[in-house]
């Protein structure tokens, strides 16, 4: 039984076309004609589904014209809706009006890719900033991206509160701390934020783009930096969507280390997060503890794996270090000293008041605008969402050991702290039962090549939340496109919505108790 | 509250010194630069970061070198939130082309000495993404650089080994 698939069977009607070409196979995949596209979508909403990623790929060199990509999920399941649109019209309809979240996938389509979302109530670029050429469209086939671009003049137009009293605040893209840049307008009265409006960008380094350059082993390199923090989560989604195109069948041993660097990750992330939350609310001893707990999960890293942030150490087809017994006890060793400093820092936490104060209550994101603008990850988990892939679609060794998922729904930032807190908790408990009965075996396989012409499809919940790879092979089998989409890239729209209200210094604490990724936003 | 003076006093002092290959060097470029600094930067040196592109590697990094582990304060080495207090510009990433305009309004807005490393590999030559259409490539394409960490990303006691030598240098 398919939820999806049952829910878009009476749209497509008999000539339903299923693409077979895509994988895994659990993945479904179809071609409709673009006057059901938006038919599509709303069938999908009906049965409450979420859209995950909306993407174009340039498919001229198979002879066809440009692909349209809405991919959907509903629990464990993921069902892609193609459409078609001819080089020489490339234009789709809009699915704004049925998925928030299409508001940015679309305007990303059109800056980058130049194929127009009909309908569309925002005409202005997205990442592609006012300067560059109207027609410098590089994830087409035709564009030169070796070339550096020429700049032109040109005006974003911000929206704009007006009114008695309503003043407005640039912020960025330089930032006051050690963060990545980005740029917010608010619009605020006395202290009121009544409007904030991102604008991102500015880290784009032509990451899709660079894909199609590299060769399929190499991929997973920079897959690994596509969010620094995130490497090890991002290799392993990129690596996973290749495997499915190759059918490499990964050793058991593989995939559960795989897991255990997962988990290192969050452990490392969330610990700094926690503390940084803190620090914005003027409480650096828990920034300072928590930083030194951090280091201690690095430097296991290090002397274990050989880099501190992991990367390069998923491949296609495995892992690249392996851990021996001395390995296992150092990491048990740790941990438990680790949690036992960690429990008693969350007392501390939850007994100061005046941390509460500014914690609790603040930068509500309700479950309902939650559930609108398809968020993911931990922001999801504390506006009520119970979204995880680990538990929605496990890899071994999650299946075995399942995971057990906090779902809170006061959308506050203590939520998303507190899910934090939860998460480190039990990212220790899964690393014991990894490294408990770590199956034996080798670490990695031959990973091989697709086949021309065929994609691969990956959803891995990092850190942040789920991440979503959508890789497709060209006709001489080559990289045609990788679509990357971080947690960051639909997770920005809900911090717009949950400061609305509240007051402009309480912008920074908002912001960290989310930590979305410019970098993986920006591409 | 005593919860927390108990925790600060059970967890005591944990600044380390450096690693001992990079120890000798430290030390000697740690005289020089407490005579450089006293000197010009009047016993603190001030460090403005700028992302130029990076994909924040290098910034959980930077970060590390201010968590009580690395404690970089001890060198008198101070980060701040504007370009204007700055003795050094600390910059991270490849270039990319969207944060070109940023980057060389930061510097303007830097005071002489205006010292500049590139940080990682990224910011050394352009890393893994090179240059394109969106990257520029390493951080001397845009402007003066003085001293390179490189890495990817470079540990942390790298970049305060790095830090020492731009100063040690002018
Ligand atoms: S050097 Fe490495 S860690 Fe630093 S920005 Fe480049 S890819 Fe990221």
């Amino acid at each position: 039984m398919s939820v999806l698939k049952d829910a878009i069977t009476p749209v497509l009607g008999a000539g339903a076309v299923y693409d077979e070409r895509q994988y895994p196979s659990s993945i479904i995949s179809c071609t409709v004609p673009k006057e059901k596209f938006v038919e599509t979508a709303k069938a999908m909403k009906k049965v409450h589904a979420l859209l995950a990623a909306e993407w174009a790929s340039d498919e001229t060199p198979f002879g066809r014209g440009f692909g349209i990509y809405a991919c959907y999920r509903w629990g464990s399941e993921y069902l892609i809706v193609k459409t078609e649109a001819p080089a020489e019209d490339p234009a789709f309809p809009t699915l704004t009006k049925k998925f928030l979240p299409a508001y940015r996938f679309e305007r990303q389509i059109k800056s980058l890719m130049g194929v127009t979302p009909a309908g569309h109530p925002d005409s202005r670029p997205w990442i592609k900033f006012e300067d560059w050429p109207e027609e410098a469209w590089p994830l087409r086939k035709s564009f030169d991206a070796s070339k550096a671009m020429p700049r032109v003049t040109g005006k974003y137009n911000w929206i704009r509160a007006e009114g008695e009293g309503v003043y407005e605040i640039p912020v960025g893209p330089v930032h006051a701390g050690i963060i990545e840049p980005g740029h917010f307008r608010f619009q605020a009265v006395g202290e009121d934020i009544i409007n904030l409006e991102e604008r991102l960008g500015y880290v784009h380094k032509g990451i899709e783009k660079k894909f199609e350059s590299l060769s399929w082993q190499e991929g997973s390199r920079l897959a690994g930096r596509v969010s620094g923090d995130t490497t090890a989560a991002h290799s392993l989604a990129y690596c996973i969507a290749l495997e499915s195109m190759t059918g490499c069948s990964v050793p058991e041993r593989a995939q559960w280390l795989r897991a255990l660097f997962l988990e290192m990750e969050r452990i490392a992330n969330h610990l700094g997060d926690i503390g940084a939350v803190c620090n914005d609310a003027a409480f650096a001893f828990m920034l300072y503890q928590l930083s030194r707990l951090r280091e201690i999960i690095l430097r296991i890293n290090h002397k274990l794996f050989g880099h501190r942030l992991m990367m390069d150490r998923v491949i296609p087809g495995g892992v690249s270090v392996d851990i021996d017994a001395q390995g296992v006890e150092m990491i048990l060793s740790e941990l438990k000293g680790l949690l036992k400093e960690f429990n008693k820092l969350v007392v501390i936490y939850d007994e100061n008041s005046s941390l509460e104060d500014r914690v609790k209550d603040t930068g509500i994101l309700t479950p309902d605008k939650a559930r609108e603008l398809c968020v993911v990850g931990i922001v999801a988990r504390a506006s009520g969402l119970n979204l995880d892939c680990r538990a929605q679609n496990p890899f071994p060794p999650y299946d075995r050991i399942g995971v057990t998922v906090p779902v809170l729904i006061s959308g506050d930032v203590h939520a998303r702290v507190w899910v934090r807190i939860e998460e480190i908790r039990e990212s220790v408990r899964i690393i014991h039962e990894i490294l408990k009965s770590l199956p034996s075996g080798a670490i990695s396989a031959d990973a091989g090549i697709p086949l021309p012409d065929t994609s691969g499809f990956s959803a891995v919940e990092g850190w942040r939340g789920e991440i979503v790879y959508w890789l497709q092979s060209g006709p001489t089998g080559g990289v045609n496109r990788c679509m990357v989409r971080d947690p960051s890239g639909v997770n920005w729209l809900g911090l717009e919505q949950a400061v609305l209200g509240n007051i402009v210094p309480d912008f920074p604490l908002c912001n960290k108790s989310f930590n979305q990724s410019y970098s993986g936003h920006d591409l | 509250m005593i919860r927390i003076l108990r925790q600060i006093f059970r967890t005591g002092i944990v600044t380390e010194p450096l690693p001992l290959e990079a120890e000798a060097e430290i030390k000697e470029a740690g005289a020089k630069l407490k005579d450089a600094i006293r000197k010009r930067f009047s016993k603190s040196l001030t460090i403005r970061h700028v992302d130029a592109g990076s994909c924040n590697g290098c910034e959980l990094e930077i970060h590390a070198i201010n968590n009580p582990i690395y404690n970089c304060e001890r060198f008198g080495i101070h980060f701040t939130a504007s370009p204007r207090f700055a003795d050094m510009l600390l910059v991270t990433g490849p270039v990319s082309r969207n944060m070109e305009i940023a980057l060389r309004r930061t510097y303007d807005a830097t005071p002489p000495p205006k010292l500049v490393v590139a940080v990682g590999d990224c910011g050394c030559s352009g890393g893994i993404f090179g240059e394109s259409y969106a990257s520029m490539g390493g951080v001397d394409k845009i402007i003066t650089v003085d001293a390179y960490i490189h890495g990817c990303p470079p540990t942390p006691a790298a970049l305060l080994h790095g830090i020492l030598r731009a100063v040690g240098n002018r």
